[in-house]
């Protein structure tokens, strides 16, 4: 009864929110409703028993990924009329890519017609914590595509430093330590300079 | 609780709902009090360290001085900018406040005192504390107002950079407790240390990231070295600026809530939350109740943030910055290899 109610109104304002991000004319607001989708999308999978993905959902999409599109799309001096007046001229594409999307959808739920998910009975009882279950299929079964993926995760850390990085021969960085370790002594000289010479630097 | 109410003759679904609405009531009303106190206590603080007298006039002692800025505050008129965008301005204090609010549900106050007992608590934690930034990104944002904006980028910029080490200070710990449940966590340090302390802080590998978590809850949580969020300096009052009333109240709240919250946290990660320092029966006719044990850490760490408010000055960005990406990150992501290799000799021999 009450996991009937949560999946509804998870479901429910997950895909309105989805709706909304559409249509919001504000780019900000459609990244707010974004996250909402996501914060729901995250409901549902904790209906679904995978309370570790749910909450890395969240952790990483909503917590910092949105975070950063916002900070970027806030920032942005976005031109509304302009940005509308592409409507027209991407709506082929984005019909073709709906398309493809509402193919893989049908296509997603056949293949899982006689899974747990579709087939009306609850998920079943983990004989183990997801996150134990998950660790274990990642370093043994999965540990080779595992590796890999961590591997290209890092190469694509460096691309983008090496990308964004651009030393520049016109600034002054601050050293902290040289700052932190400046004593009294070295920084103040008292100098008693008799009367008409004056001080010399 | 439940079983008290189907006790009653109520059905469980409904039992259900009460006992988790009671439960809810149960947490939330003492944690507006202890906010209510911990403020005073704060402004008592920080005035022993300057020397003044701090609040003296309301109540005894001055006690009763949050309730009537509270009451002054409720009365005020709550003042919508015409320029504001109306709803995400009024959306985000309650979304801090709510954020502040919804993480004290896997908080344990002692051996099953907890409301959601959730195998993946930690990660709880983290996931509701990431979301705290939203409220004040929507109220800098929906203010439509320079200073407030530059706020809401800085909190948002600092939050997520302190995050990061959070998040692998937290990794170091459940490393060592083995689970992500807070109870969990709790009950592995008892005895940690030559079954005598209990605590992972006493244990050297811990200790330098208790206080590296110390550090970024202070950080998290916009105190003072790192409040260049709402640096009067230069930003007017930060993201508050345009808020009055009750709004400008739900932001104390949510912010006071989130400070007594990383205190608890870090006394449930590192000193043993509940139990007593030592694991020694020193009274055996007689237990301290352990929540009191750990209203004392929380206690404890709480004056230690108002004593790092009181005295040390705010941080320039930069130095913020430089702090949380160059020094904290690479160390607590040493500290996590060196960790877990030292549980991989220990637990499970070198080459398992």
């Amino acid at each position: 009864m009450i996991g009937l109610i949560a999946f509804y109104l998870f479901a429910t304002v997950t895909i309105a929110s989805a709706i909304a991000v559409i249509f919001a004319r504000n780019p900000v607001h459609s990244v707010l409703w974004l996250i909402l989708a996501f914060f729901n999308a995250a409901g549902l999978m904790l209906i679904a028993g995978a309370e570790f993905i749910a909450l890395l959902l969240i952790i990483v999409y909503v917590g910092a990924v949105a975070v950063l599109f916002l900070f970027v799309v806030m920032m942005l001096d976005v031109d509304f009329a302009a940005l509308r007046s592409g409507f027209t001229r991407n709506l082929p594409f984005g019909l073709l890519i709906a398309l493809v999307l509402l193919a893989e959808i049908i296509i997603a739920v056949s293949a899982w017609r006689a899974g747990p998910a579709l087939s009306g009975a609850g998920p079943r009882e983990a004989a183990q914590p997801n996150i134990e279950a998950l660790g274990q299929a990642l370093y043994t079964r999965f540990l080779y595509p595992f590796e890999i993926a961590g591997l290209i995760l890092l190469v694509a850390m460096i691309g983008a430093i090496v990308l964004t990085h651009r030393s520049r021969s016109d600034r002054r960085p601050q050293s902290a330590s040289r700052q932190i370790g400046r004593r009294p002594e070295d920084a103040v000289e008292l100098a008693n300079p008799p009367v008409g010479e004056g001080m010399k630097l | 609780m439940t079983a008290w109410y189907q006790s009653w003759g109520l059905s469980y679904e409904w039992s259900w709902l009460f006992a988790t609405v009671t439960g809810i009531l149960l947490i939330a009303f003492p944690l507006m009090l202890a906010v209510a106190m911990i403020i005073y206590a704060d402004r008592k603080i920080w005035a022993a360290i300057a020397l003044r007298r701090g609040p003296n006039v309301v109540g005894p002692f001055g006690l009763l001085q949050s309730f009537a800025d509270g009451l002054k505050v409720f009365l005020k008129e709550t003042i919508v900018p015409t320029g504001a965008n109306k709803g995400l301005f009024l959306i985000a204090p309650i979304i801090t406040f709510t954020v502040a609010l919804i993480v004290w549900a896997v908080i344990p106050f002692d051996y099953g005192v907890v409301l959601a007992d959730i195998n993946v608590g930690l990660l709880y934690v983290l996931a509701a504390s990431s979301l705290g930034v939203y409220g004040i990104i929507a109220a800098g944002w929906a203010s439509n107002s320079k200073y407030p904006f530059f706020s809401a980028l800085r909190a948002a910029a600092q939050m997520v950079s302190y995050e990061v080490s959070i998040g692998f200070v937290l990794i170091s710990v459940v490393l060592y407790a083995n689970t992500f449940n807070l109870t969990g966590i709790v009950l592995q340090q008892q005895g940690h240390i030559f079954g005598l302390f209990n605590g992972f802080g006493f244990n050297p590998l811990l200790f330098p990231m208790a206080v590296v978590f110390l550090i970024s809850s202070m950080a998290e949580t916009f105190r003072t070295p790192f409040d260049l969020t709402e640096a009067e300096s230069e930003l007017v009052a930060g993201f508050q600026t345009e808020y009055s009333s009750m709004s400008f109240a739900l932001f104390w709240l949510g912010e006071y809530g989130n400070v007594i919250l990383m205190c608890a946290l870090n006394a449930l990660l590192f000193w043993g939350g509940w139990l007593p320092p030592l694991n020694v029966d020193l009274i055996p006719w007689f237990d301290i109740p352990g929540i009191l044990w750990l209203f004392a850490k929380m206690m404890f760490f709480f004056f230690v943030f108002s004593w790092v408010r009181a005295t040390v000055p705010r941080y320039r960005y930069d130095q913020l910055m430089r702090l949380g990406w160059k020094i904290f990150l690479p160390m607590s992501i040493f500290f996590v290899i060196i960790v877990s290799g030292w549980l991989m000799l220990t637990r499970y021999g070198v080459a398992a």
